[in-house]
């Protein structure tokens, strides 16, 4: 009887310590998080730690994928490597995590993730609903429809009691339904939690169809068993514009941002690029001066970061063009033409807010 | 002498106060850990500005859903989709239970058999299959077995069963005006083949001469079923065959590769547990109910069915509770081979809307009360087969 009695004294002992431990655990974390919250901002967490963790994708070519050498590559992937130059000063201060379409937001709410760079749509609901805030747009998209050549497919039309793949949680899956209905087309859906599974239903001929962003289509056809027996519908389903996401109310971490984004379109349009900025430095005009931080110029600063941070954002990642054309260009895969994407004054959309 | 000796034992070795304090103060602190879990959650929320509630439930899902069991539109609310995704839960999970019993059964009394042959073959199932992941089970199935089946177009068939890499298309009951009247007349006349079965078994038991029950009941019933189809001039259901319509199968009813794949995998996966325990259950009667049986004269079947089985049951129900709630908890893999399931529909949900709290909180409430119906379900069978116990 004792001997049990004082077993069960020990037990409730460890217990009650774990209990104490944990309690004191989520205690710090609260004060922790409450911390982050009132006086500091997400970048002087980044700054503090001293490295970036971004949200990206593992199977996209071209927007973030894993190459052979088992680097993390691609448009979005640059964008995430800009950031940490820009904030920290080294594009290699970064810790990669891979996000799949369902579970990235929950990755950013949770602070898993500093910033989301997952070739996600910008969209009211996410903005308020879902509580992020977006960066400017990197990449506009649109979204379109594959289709096997051979099918005779050639519009939305074409389409009717056809099965069309879809991965869930997308802003795609939303707009398919949308616009379907729109052109009267019954169809049925059949929805992937990952990209992989809706190509391998689909190479396998179990859909008809599939849809994502365009730039995803040409993207994912790249690595189809035969490329050329697929087509992409000229029918474009829907503005996809994509964009770096952050927590909301967190302004300091989401202009920090928002205008490294711009730095790297600022520096296209004055046609400063990662081999000739050194020589920008010596620059005379005052806007050069003022977008690279020299010459007493202090916007850097006045951001939360190293005065010299667009300088490093060219000096290691590079431009806008740079960083398109080395992952989407016409000497990749993926030939992609800039389109809207190409600067305002070659009439696209890409426009940097003026740095003064 | 008695007064004193109370008054000497003091406060932390006296039996009666103690286990109360015990009490009190384990309470005190799981109080105080949930309390602080959920203010944690509240100040998390805060932070990034979300309202916890669930308001949102009626906003309209506008997100479509492949397969349903009831009628569902984009322009349903989420709540619907949920209700959808739970359905979908319990339809691979019922059907899993009974494939999974029957097989289950099966396999546990092969395992006993006398048989080399079958003994082996049916120890094989049990290790590879029992022995294995699950979700690598389900990829099996969904990418090696169900996807390179052939394209729609040129199905291969068995009778009007058809199967292509969309699924299969298998025939099924349609309802007309007379399924009605026909649903009150089974009931009747199985009430009536009870009560025939009985009045015959008491007979052969007072005469001490068998009366044939089973195939009197049977002849009853045939002969019954024939009236009243020419009476009421159709059967209880119609039958719809599945056509090809060169996009789709019109009729009959569509069963997707997902739920093909989680139905498959789940029911051979729990199946091979399910045998184990059928194996314990036979095992654990003494073995002198077999020769007693045998010294009785039973034949081999005849004593399993009788006199093991019965007994065996009685061993075999808790367990097998619990390996039916493993096959509802293991539906929640679903989500891997897009057959759309409640977590499937709620991550999707949780995807748009942001409110990640409260759905996963309503997945933990659904897969709870599933497993607490089966469990209470099960239980009050534990309680019958108990009974008989003496």
């Amino acid at each position: 009887m004792k001997k049990s009695l004082s077993l069960f004294f020990s037990m409730l002992l460890v217990l009650v310590l774990a209990l104490a431990g944990c309690s004191s655990n989520s205690e710090e974390s609260n004060t922790n998080n409450a911390d982050d919250n009132s006086t500091s901002s997400m970048l002087d967490t980044v700054i503090k730690r001293g490295t970036l963790k971004a949200g990206v994708n593992d199977a996209l070519p071209g927007f973030g994928y894993i190459d052979s050498d088992g680097k993390n590559t691609g448009f979005d992937v640059d964008f995430a490597r800009a950031i940490a130059a820009g904030v920290l000063g080294d594009a290699t201060k970064i810790e990669f995590r891979p996000l799949s379409a369902t579970d990235r937001f929950t990755a950013l709410q949770s602070k898993e993730v500093d910033v989301l760079i997952r070739n996600s749509t910008w969209t009211t609901n996410r903005d308020a609903e879902v509580g992020l805030s977006f960066a400017p747009v990197t990449f506009y998209d649109g979204q379109g429809i594959m289709v096997p050549k051979d099918s005779g497919i050639t519009s939305l039309e074409d389409l009717e009691g056809k099965t069309i793949g879809v991965e869930t949680g997308t802003t795609t899956e939303l707009n398919l339904a949308d616009q379907m209905k729109a052109a009267g087309v019954s169809y049925t859906p059949q929805t992937f939690d990952n990209a992989d599974a809706v190509i391998a239903a689909y190479e396998s001929g179990s859909i008809d169809a599939w849809t994502t962003d365009k730039s995803g289509l040409v993207s994912r056809q790249s690595m189809l068993q035969d490329p050329d027996a697929h087509v992409i519908l000229d029918a474009t389903l829907s503005k996809e514009p994509l964009a770096p996401a952050v927590l909301d109310n967190d302004e300091k971490w989401k202009d920090a941002v928002s205008w490294i984004v711009y730095a790297t379109i600022q520096a296209e349009e004055f046609g400063i690029t990662s081999e000739n900025v050194d020589e920008f430095l010596e620059s005379e005009n005052p806007e050069i001066q003022r977008l690279l931080g020299v010459g007493g110029n202090n916007l850097g600063e006045q951001l939360g970061l190293p005065n010299d941070f667009a300088y490093q954002v060219i000096k290691q990642v590079g431009n806008y063009g740079e960083i398109y054309n080395k992952n989407l260009g016409p000497d990749t895969v993926f030939k992609l033409e800039r389109g809207q994407n190409a600067l305002y004054s070659d009439g696209g959309l890409q426009y940097s807010i003026p740095f003064r | 002498m008695e007064s004193k000796k109370a008054q000497a034992t003091p406060l932390w070795r006296n039996k009666k106060v103690l286990p109360i304090l015990i009490q009190i103060l384990f309470v005190a602190i799981v109080g105080v850990a949930i309390t602080i879990m959920v203010r944690n959650v509240q100040t998390g929320l805060e932070q990034i500005g979300l309202k916890i509630g669930l308001d949102f439930l009626n906003l309209k899902a506008s997100f479509p859903i492949a397969e349903s069991l009831i009628s569902y539109t984009p322009e349903d609310p989420y709540s619907r989709a949920i209700i959808v995704g739970l359905l979908n839960t319990l339809k691979v999970s019922i059907f899993g239970i009974i494939i999974a019993s029957v097989l289950g059964v099966i396999m546990g009394i092969a395992r006993l058999s006398s048989n080399w042959l079958i003994r082996s073959l049916a120890t094989v199932y049990v290790e590879v299959f029992r022995n294995t992941p699950l979700l690598v089970q389900i990829f099996i199935w969904n990418f090696a077995v169900f996807l390179p089946m052939p394209k729609i177009q040129d199905a291969s068939s068995i009778g009007s069963f058809y199967f292509s890499n969309r699924g299969a298309a298998i025939p099924w009951f349609t309802f007309h005006e007379n399924t009605f009247i026909w649903i009150g007349v089974i009931v009747i006349l199985a009430a009536a083949a009870i009560l025939l079965y009985k009045k015959l078994t008491s007979i052969s038991i007072a005469k001490g001469k068998s009366t044939h029950p089973i195939m009197a009941v049977i002849v009853f019933l045939v002969i019954s079923f024939i009236l009243f189809y020419f009476l009421l001039g159709n059967g209880p259901f119609g039958i719809s065959v599945p056509e090809f319509n060169g996009t789709a199968f019109v009729g009959g009813t569509s069963l997707s590769i997902g739920f093909l794949s989680m139905l498959v995998a789940l029911s051979i996966y729990t199946s091979t547990f399910i045998a184990e325990i059928v194996r314990g259950g036979i095992l654990g009667v003494p073995k002198g109910q077999t020769e007693a049986a045998k010294a009785l004269g039973f034949k081999s079947p005849t004593a399993l069915r009788l006199i093991i089985f019965p007994q065996a049951i009685r061993i075999i129900i808790p367990p097998l509770t619990s390996q039916y709630l493993n096959l509802i908890k293991n539906s929640s893999l679903a989500m891997a081979v897009a057959y759309q399931d409640i977590v499937g529909i709620g991550n999707t949900i949780i995807n748009q809307t942001g409110h990640t709290f409260e759905i996963i909180l309503i997945m933990i409430s659904v897969y709870l009360l599933f497993s607490i119906g089966t469990s209470l379900f099960m239980n009050f069978f534990n309680k019958k087969f108990q009974l008989v116990e003496r």
